[in-house]
């Protein structure tokens, strides 16, 4: 009895196998390796939700947060690699170009709503863009009235720093600071090292006519400097302690009205209007002035540093099947909305819908109203190690240990440095 | 008896051993492979010689990683037996409460490292706050002291629980016999009990000397290497290599220093291994 019953096990367990073995063999499949946290839950819903719709399964493994490069590392190594990744623009890409497949002529490529979007290197399409997004000075409305002011008062850097300065002469009374805290903890200081330096060097660009450089000279780290001033000594907690502060807790101070300004972007919407903290009428986002160039027509930063890379070194399969995959993502209902309505999604494909978050509103109507955007260079930035040792830089000049010197030194000497070692 | 263990041994020692290579001496001999080589992933490396090596070798901030991670496992390893044999010879003397004593000492050392470095990264913090201080991440010396504090604070309780052990397994004739000779207990600790616990001294030694080399988690959590790389450990310098600039070349650097960290690492056990051998008395 119990040999037979062993045997029929034995079976079933055979059989069960060969069966997965057959499905696999048939119609592949999606394996995508996600890069944004904040929105694992609703990829995992679309994935249930392809797989209903076309039988085909898709897995999707989000990566901790800091640690994409690392998990995409070992991930890529195994049997079953991921059929979609992403990088971080052309910096990125050089780790991964071997394993990205040429995109040129799959269908989502002629979805995109402009060429710009896709990331390609002499003449192929490595990396298309699935997002884009926006970052500015995000401001609680209530407050600034309650200061005295409006959103209309900031139009230039001179504006920025008379209201910021203005709020602080009477902070007491006002019951809150201008600026939430720029904590440059590493949860944080990518705010300061990343996006706001991407604009010395987006007007360094611009004057120069290029689109990156082996070595920046830094014309406007002046700018930066004012900016940054104007960020630290604002603030609600003092210079020396922002070495500690967390992403959360300056997001937790805008929050809890203790700061009328919060610099951050269009994914922070969420964080922002979940469980009623904020509605739709509180917040605004307005450009961050460094006092460079035409202020009057400067838009938000935007751009887009996630790009969708198909493994060229998955099974044929697996790779149409990912092909099918994204196609149905940017054309379907179901896959537009999920992007644009759960994720909070701008997509740059035809068939995008409109998405709820406010941010992404204010800067179309921006640059219907005929501002500039600012674009997003940092993706040129020479490596990891240069905004890190920028950030450290920086942190020592707020909290006074270090000088402005040491910022300006990791800015431009550093470039050159780690541009030779990345490069060379 | 015998016979069956000449007959079986196979069954006993082959899972062990297959286990052993599958998990440490194919990934090792892979790992010095890939040290000569620029990868991406380990699936598909281009063999470029000593090339990782040389660049290792000039690489300043290898060195400087070097020197502070010696300087750190010296005085942490000093601090960590020091107290802890001064904690197990005050709880071997039948103190009431010795059990709850020595559980509560044992404790931190349940706790994974990354968390508490975040928990002293906080606690620090306040407290150089307090005192108007610059705070971890921006003074090198406090980071130093810091990395000392909390490798001291989880060490200690298990390095003590060790010593314990060779204390009471001292038979107490010696110590009996040395108090009916008058040796006071000065002469007791020095002539008697510590070449008695050379044993664990061996071991506890080894121990903090090889957990202060290979720190990782700590130094991550606590400084993260900051201000500009001046609290950065071998482990995290290597870490960084490896992650911190994009490049197939990096990968290779990265892995030339972990080579050489390993070997650095062996070499600095056996020594002390030896040295402190020699001075195990036999009971």
């Amino acid at each position: 009895m119990k040999k037979a019953l062993a045997l029929i096990l034995a079976l079933v367990m055979c059989l069960s196998l060969s069966a997965v073995a057959f499905a696999d063999g048939e119609t592949g499949s999606v394996y995508y390796l996600n890069f944004k946290p904040e929105a694992d839950e609703a990829w995992q819903a679309l994935a249930a939700a392809y797989t209903e719709e076309t039988g085909v399964p898709v897995t999707v493994v989000t990566a901790a947060s800091n640690t994409y490069e690392e998990t995409l590392m070992s991930e890529i190594s195994k049997s079953n690699p991921p059929t979609l990744f992403q990088v971080n623009g052309p910096v990125g890409l050089a780790n991964w170009k071997d394993y990205c497949l040429d995109l040129a002529d799959a269908d989502i490529t002629g979805e995109l709503t402009s060429q710009d979007f896709a990331l390609s290197e002499d003449g192929a399409v490595y990396g298309i863009g699935y997002v884009i997004e926006s970052y500015g000075i995000i401001v609680n409305k209530t407050l600034l009235e309650q200061a005295g002011y409006t959103i209309d008062d900031i139009q230039s850097f001179d504006d920025l720093k008379k209201v910021a300065e203005d709020i602080t002469a009477r902070k007491d009374e006002l019951g809150f600071a201008a600026f939430s805290s720029a904590g440059m903890d590493a949860s944080s200081d990518w705010r300061f090292k990343t996006h706001l330096a991407n604009l010395p060097i987006y007007f360094e660009y611009q004057d120069k006519g290029i689109s990156s450089t082996d070595a920046i000279e830094g014309t406007y780290l002046d700018n930066y400097k004012n900016i940054f001033d104007l960020y630290i000594n604002n603030s609600t907690c003092d210079p020396a302690e922002l070495s500690g502060k967390t992403g959360d807790d300056s997001r937790n101070e805008f929050l809890a009205g203790e700061a009328v300004f919060f610099q951050n972007g269009s994914w922070e919407y969420t964080n922002l209007t979940a469980d009623g903290a904020f509605t739709d009428d509180d917040l605004a986002m307005i450009p961050i002035y460094i006092g460079v160039g035409d202020e009057a027509n400067q838009g938000l930063c935007t751009g887009c540093e996630n790009y969708w890379c198909v493994n060229a070194e998955a099974d044929e399969a697996d790779i149409q099947a990912t092909l099918d995959f994204l196609y149905w993502l940017v054309t379907s209902e179901t896959g537009t909305s999920a992007l644009a309505n759960d994720m909070g999604f701008v997509i740059p494909f035809k068939g995008a819908v409109e998405s709820p978050n406010v941010f992404v509103k204010q800067d179309s109507e921006m640059t219907a109203a005929g501002k500039t955007p600012v674009s997003w260079n940092f993706t040129t930035m020479p490596s990891e190690q240069w905004k890190n040792d920028l950030g450290s830089a920086l942190t020592a000049y707020a909290a006074g240990t270090g000088d402005w010197d040491a910022v300006v030194s990791a800015f431009v000497d550093g470039w050159a440095t780690e541009y030779q070692l990345a490069n060379g | 008896m015998e016979k069956t263990i000449k007959k079986f041994w196979p069954v006993f020692v082959i899972p062990t051993f297959a286990a052993f290579c599958i998990g440490f001496i194919w990934p090792f001999l892979q790992g010095l492979y890939l040290s000569f080589c620029r990868f991406t992933t380990i699936n598909k490396a281009t063999w470029t010689g000593v090339q990782n090596y040389l660049f290792t070798f000039t690489d300043s901030s290898f060195l400087h990683a070097f020197w502070f991670t010696a300087l750190f496992t010296i005085v942490s390893t000093v601090c960590i037996n020091l107290a802890a044999f001064a904690i197990a010879l005050a709880l071997t003397r039948n103190i009431k409460g010795t059990n709850i004593f020595r559980s509560v000492f044992f404790m931190p050392n349940l706790i994974g490292g990354i968390v508490l470095g975040y928990i002293w990264n906080i606690l620090l913090n306040c407290v150089l706050t307090l005192l108007g201080k610059p705070l971890l991440s921006l003074h090198a010396p406090y980071g130093f002291i810091g990395l000392v504090i909390l490798m001291c604070w989880q060490q200690i309780g298990y390095m003590m629980i060790i010593y314990i052990a060779g204390i009471q397994s001292i038979p107490t004739d010696y110590l009996e016999a040395a108090r009916i000779d008058g040796a006071s207990e000065r002469q007791i600790l020095w002539k008697i009990k510590i070449p008695n616990v050379m044993p664990s001294i061996t071991i506890c030694l080894f121990l903090s000397l090889t957990n202060g080399f290979k720190l990782f988690d700590q130094n991550l959590a606590l400084t993260g290497g900051d201000p500009s790389h001046s609290t950065e450990m071998l482990a995290l310098n290597i870490y960084n290599t490896f992650y911190a600039r994009s490049g197939p070349q990096w990968k290779g650097y990265g892995q030339a220093k972990a080579v050489l960290f390993c070997i650095l690492v062996i070499v600095i056990s056996l020594v002390q291994l030896r040295a402190t051998r020699s001075k195990e008395v036999q009971q």
